[in-house]
């Protein structure tokens, strides 16, 4: 490893996080925080399903699904039994996980097309039985009166997170980056490589012997275990959250958000899902257009930049039509 | 259909659907109901419900999905995704976000046939579904252009070899299941008496399911899969639980998907990993 590379590196990401954790202090409105704080929970998405979709070549429709395990997971151990959000995460984080495993068990069978209607459906399936199920999700209305996470401070005691979006953008921007740095450091390993190869040849990598189908519900399971954490973190900051959040249409923007980074990149993905997550935001002059520019958006870039941002040569030649 | 010839879930089926439903709402308004017969302007309606989805499944099939037939799956899902995003907001904007009334043209007229009670708007759609399916199965089966349509289904490259003009195929391909879809819709319509631009999507899912249902490609497949999914919807709904009823469509999909993927009557092509 070259140090002298790895010293510049370490400088420059040094002074990114100095200058994105300084943010708050430094710039405080709160309106392009919350945006940002937004816009950050999608990119701890986008890098959970770039691991499905990126590097295992999973086309996966139901990622919302996660999410909404995350975030109820957290929300019923609350206000049932009263965990504060700090015993909530990983447990919801795990659900989810656990989720992703089960769901991607019965999906082990179908391939391409198929395997896409399939976890859509079990999006689908999982949002449903989370409206139906009123006696213990709360129905329609969901859950309601979720806590928000507290922290002890020194000099200033507990301090309680409130709905401002400051404290929660720290803390995004930590487990993001935690989280993306995990990501690097699976992609480069042999599980990374692994999941590559499934993606690239499924049949040529089994028979090289990958373990495919434990790798497959690996893929799955991690990555619905980072969408927990980020439904578990909606759950706080939002404090109540109803089934219609986690919709199909998250699912596909979330996907877009990979997609447009460049399917397989860590920092495609936050890239990515940096900027179509705030952009109905920026994009708010526009109220009654945003799903049509956003349908337009998607169907352009598919057409003018299909390797996405980050794509890389290598998947140009693959990505663009023969 | 579609499906089975290019190989592409058309997410905006969905949204010709409703569409269709749309256009037969806007051509009744237009022309004012001005003492026609029901008849002749449910006739009417339709048929300008028919040509105008036809021509926006040309338009779709053209603008977006040809520049990237040869594309990667994802990016084809991609863009019928978009597709179907910018279909249901464009008819949102031109029709307002509310439920729109559809004027019910069928009179009221019931019958007690053997105790259960039919009324003409049954015996409409009916003989519509019916005789579009027959015209459909004789269309694909025993036309030039049919077999054209089987043969681009099977093997698109040696069919373009051979001098079949496959584009071609496609667009009309494209035209014809639009139009099926506009018919879907406007007896849609007559039959809840009001559309939402966000009804398209789900009907979508759920006339995937039932080609999905009978074995894709397989255009008999599909109308018995479509009959099969609507009688274990209604009588899941009837004796289950109302609330479940659209998870039952999902269910049938990701079970048929799981277990028996070739369909009820077998696929006609051959899956592809």
């Amino acid at each position: 490893m070259d140090t002298a590379a790895f010293n510049r590196r370490t400088i420059r990401w040094s002074f990114g996080a100095a200058a994105a954790l300084a943010l708050p202090l430094v710039h405080p409105n709160p309106y392009h925080l919350d945006v940002l704080t937004t816009a950050l929970l999608y990119a701890l998405l986008a890098l959970g399903l770039n691991l499905i979709v990126g590097l295992t070549g999973l086309l996966h429709l139901g990622y919302a699904a996660f999410f909404a395990i995350g975030a109820y997971t957290y929300g019923l151990l609350n206000l049932h039994w009263g965990w504060p959000f700090w015993a909530g995460w990983l447990p919801a984080a795990a659900a989810a996980g656990l989720g992703g495993v089960c769901l991607g068990i019965p999906a082990l069978r179908v391939r391409g097309d198929y395997l896409a209607i399939v976890t859509l459906g079990f999006g689908e399936i999982v949002r449903i039985a989370f409206t139906n199920l009123d006696r213990w999700t709360g129905g329609p209305n969901g859950l309601l009166g979720i806590a928000h996470p507290r922290l002890w401070l020194p000099g200033r005691g507990i301090v309680d997170f409130g709905v401002s979006s400051a404290p929660y953008y720290l803390l995004l921007c930590v487990t993001t980056s935690v989280v993306a740095g995990l990501c690097v450091r699976v992609s480069r390993s042999r599980i990374g490589r692994a999941w590559m190869a499934i993606r690239e040849d499924e049949l040529a990598a089994g028979c090289a012997g990958i373990p495919v189908l434990r790798l497959k519900l690996l893929a799955q399971g991690l990555g619905g275990a980072i969408a927990g954490l980020a439904g578990a973190v909606f759950a706080a900051k939002q404090g109540t959250i109803t089934p219609d959040s986690f919709d199909f249409i998250l699912s596909v923007m979330v996907l877009a958000m990979v997609v447009l980074g460049g399917l397989g990149s860590i920092r495609g993905a936050v890239a990515g899902a940096l900027l179509l997550g705030s952009l109905p935001e920026i994009l708010r002059g526009f109220e009654q257009y945003r799903m049509l520019l956003f349908g337009v958006s998607m169907i352009v870039i598919m057409r003018l930049r299909p390797e996405g941002l980050f794509g890389g040569a290598r998947r140009r030649s693959a990505a663009r039509a023969s | 259909m579609v499906y089975g010839v290019i190989r592409l879930i058309n997410f905006a089926h969905g949204e010709v659907f409703i569409a269709g439903a749309y256009a037969a709402l806007s051509s009744i308004l237009l022309t004012g109901g001005s003492g026609w017969p029901w008849w002749i302007a449910l006739a009417a309606a339709t048929t300008g419900a028919l040509a105008t989805c036809a021509v926006l499944g040309l338009a779709i099939d053209r603008v977006a999905y040809r520049p990237i037939r040869r594309a990667p799956r994802l990016n084809a899902f991609i863009t019928a995704i978009g597709m179907s995003f910018f279909l249901q907001n464009a008819l949102m904007l031109l029709y307002g976000a509310t439920d729109r009334q559809f004027p019910s043209l069928i009179p009221h007229a019931r019958w007690e046939v053997g105790g259960v009670s039919l009324t003409l708007m049954q015996l409409v759609i009916w003989a519509a579904s019916g005789a579009m399916m027959v015209a459909l199965h004789a269309l694909v089966m025993r036309t030039k252009l049919g077999t054209a349509m089987r043969a681009t289904a099977q093997d698109l490259i040696a069919c373009a070899l051979l001098g079949i003009p496959v584009n071609r195929i496609i667009a009309v391909t494209f035209a014809i299941g639009s139009a099926c879809a506009a018919l879907g819709g406007v007896l849609f319509g007559l039959n809840y008496g009001t559309i939402n631009f966000h009804d398209g999507y789900l009907m979508g899912m759920k006339a995937f399911t039932a080609a999905v249902l009978g074995g894709i490609g397989n255009v008999q497949g599909a109308m018995v899969g479509g009959l099969v999914l609507g009688l274990l919807e209604a009588l899941g709904a009837g004796y289950l639980s109302a609330q479940w009823k659209n998870v039952f469509a999902f269910v049938i999909l990701v079970a048929m998907l799981l277990f028996k993927p070739t369909g009820l009557l077998g696929e006609r092509v051959a899956e592809r990993a």
